[in-house]
């Protein structure tokens, strides 16, 4: 018993080991993005570089809205990234609620197309995408940007939307209309009151990912003054030395702080979301 | 996240509450749908013609039909052979790890751990990370002075450490490292949320039983978890080849080409020389190799899968 015991013992601190190398292996360049940061340039050039910087500093931050044009690349973002979760969310949620409740031919090519998308190289869907919005002024415009954010996200919203329309009881929307509801009335006052977290959730999400986009945003916009924080980001780059790394690590964390910040609001619902679906199946 | 879809799918209406026909609905469908068709299958099928064309960037005269002529090209560049192994090398080298990597750490947060909460919420980061962000994050870890991995390198005695990401040698791996590192999350949960799904009755009937760990990963765990494994390294795949931003900021291709991926590839040669035609047929040729990858990879997992049973 007590060796078996003794086994257990190990296994424990064996799992515990693994974790700790997992998080290590996950936070490590994380942290050293944050220590980098709040460095001063002296100690970024020193040959024995830090953890924890003896002088933080803020003067990177400052450094690189200096350099590069951070608020408006920041705004750009926003309005980009805005626009197409208000939109994503907007006109996905009639179809999830179609995909959920009813089977059409139609909703089920969509899905299915969107689908099958997924995995063709951007490539051959972005050429055709410029030449298009180049023919309706759209190319270097955050309209147009915005636009193919949304369709991009689609497949996404319409994934985490289905699952909340479904975790709906129809039977709800079924004493509603016994009541003498119509069917939008049914809608409007039953079913999307309850589906309001999983729509601000999904929203959530498709602005995460067009925050962070890179290929669309490098491709279709070209004046400086209208790019976004990730094409910004890599005016940054290129053969720096160490004390222009101060400023790209402050830039490029300033970048990620509302995705992580977003993202740790949503995780429980991601997660648990994918949770459901799987345990669903 | 498509996977999801794809087996909630298979498990059919409920009765009662399931779905049900009606042709009344079209008008909810098409808000989504319009934008599907402008912005994804019209450009789709559009980029998919432009492959048999010599389309490029600000030419006057009209656009010919071409035939063949850019696959005949394109079979007789070497250097778009050099990017399509590299691009092998990197999909295979980022997903195979990445499983085995997140399958562990899966089954880690699966165990009665302190701390797995914390864990679980730290897991996320590289999740909620821009691409751009990670290569930058991954240029500082390497670089040659400030990196850390360098710094610590030295200060455990071996050696100077070297310039990865800059190395001929080296470049490909370290990039290879990062694709692994950011896609850990994603593969991650997936696997966790399967092996939820595993019953837990049927562990302790093989622990009863006297199976020893491995021996119940083997018989009760994996064949719960086999389809969600399966979709999720396929999806991984496929993604993993066509990606762009992270390798884009970290080396833009180079040293000499030694990391250039099919999409930098034809990144440059659309938007650098404004060879969209030539771009096209790089695209189709990449979704054709990955669709008969697929289908072997598939095909022959399905087939061991009827076996074991």
């Amino acid at each position: 018993m007590t060796a078996r015991r003794r086994r257990t013992a190990a296994t424990r601190t064996a799992q515990y080991l693994a974790l700790l190398c997992y998080l290590l292996f996950l936070l490590v360049p994380f942290l050293w993005l944050v220590s980098t940061a709040f460095k001063p340039p002296r100690e970024l050039g020193s040959i024995d570089p830090t953890w924890v910087p003896h002088d933080p500093t803020l003067a990177n931050f400052r450094a690189a809205f200096d350099e590069q044009p951070l608020l408006g690349a920041a705004a750009n973002s926003l309005l980009a990234a805005a626009g197409a979760a208000l939109l994503a969310v907007v006109v996905a949620t009639p179809m999830a609620y179609v995909l959920a409740r009813f089977r059409t031919r139609l909703a089920r090519a969509a899905t299915g197309w969107v689908v099958v998308s997924q995995a063709f190289p951007l490539v051959l869907v972005i050429i055709p995408l410029f030449l298009l919005l180049k023919a309706l002024h759209l190319v270097d415009s955050l309209g147009g940007l915005t636009l193919v954010y949304v369709v991009w996200s689609l497949p996404f919203a319409l994934w985490m939307l289905t699952g909340y329309v479904r975790a709906v009881p129809a039977e709800l929307e079924e004493a509603a209309a016994v009541d003498g509801a119509g069917r939008v009335r049914t809608l409007v006052s039953v079913t999307a009151p309850l589906l309001v977290p999983g729509i601000v959730a999904t929203g959530l999400f498709a602005f995460i990912t067009a925050w962070n986009e890179f290929f669309f945003a490098l491709v279709l916009l070209k004046s400086p003054e209208k790019q976004t924080m990730p094409v910004v980001l890599t005016h940054f780059l290129g053969a720096e030395g160490a004390a222009d790394l101060g400023p790209l690590a402050a830039a490029a964390l300033l970048a990620t702080v509302p995705s992580l910040l977003l993202f740790a609001v949503i995780q429980r619902r991601i997660t648990g979301g994918m949770l459901a679906g799987a345990v669903k199946s | 996240m498509t996977l999801m879809t794809a087996a909630k799918r298979s498990s059919g209406p409920r009765a009662g509450a399931g779905p049900r026909r009606d042709h009344g609905v079209w008008f909810l469908v098409l808000p989504a749908l319009i934008p599907i068709l402008v912005l994804s299958v019209g450009p789709l099928l559009y980029g998919v013609a432009l492959a048999f064309t010599d389309a490029q960037s600000g030419r006057t005269e009209p656009t010919q039909w071409v035939g063949l002529l850019n696959f005949a090209d394109l079979f007789r560049d070497t250097l778009f052979w050099d990017s399509f192994r590299i691009g092998l090398v990197w999909a295979l080298g980022v997903t195979v790890p990445q499983f085995f990597l997140a399958l562990g750490l899966a089954l880690l947060l699966n165990e009665k751990l302190r701390l797995r909460w914390l864990a679980r919420a730290l897991a996320i980061v590289p999740w909620a990370m821009p691409e751009v962000v990670v290569g930058i994050m991954w240029r500082l870890v390497y670089h040659p002075d400030a990196g850390v991995l360098n710094e610590t390198l030295r200060s455990f005695g071996l050696g100077e450490g070297r310039d990865w990401l800059s190395g001929l040698a080296t470049a490909l791996p370290a990039v290879i490292v990062v694709g692994i590192w950011s896609g850990l999350p994603q593969t991650t949960m997936p696997l966790l949320a399967g092996l939820q799904n595993v019953p837990r009755e049927l562990h302790e009937a093989a622990a009863m039983d006297g199976a020893g760990a491995w021996r119940r990963f083997r018989t009760v765990t994996w064949p719960a978890l086999r389809p969600v494994a399966l979709a999720i390294s396929a999806l991984n795949f496929i993604w993993n080849f066509n990606s762009f931003a992270l390798v884009f900021v970290l080396t833009d291709g180079g040293p000499g080409g030694r990391t250039r991926l099919p999409m930098l590839f034809a990144y440059e040669e659309a938007f650098r020389y404004g060879q969209f035609g030539y771009a096209a047929a790089m695209g189709l040729a990449m979704v054709a190799v990955v669709a008969i990858l697929l289908a072997v990879y598939l095909a022959g997992r399905l087939r061991t899968g009827e076996d074991d049973r």
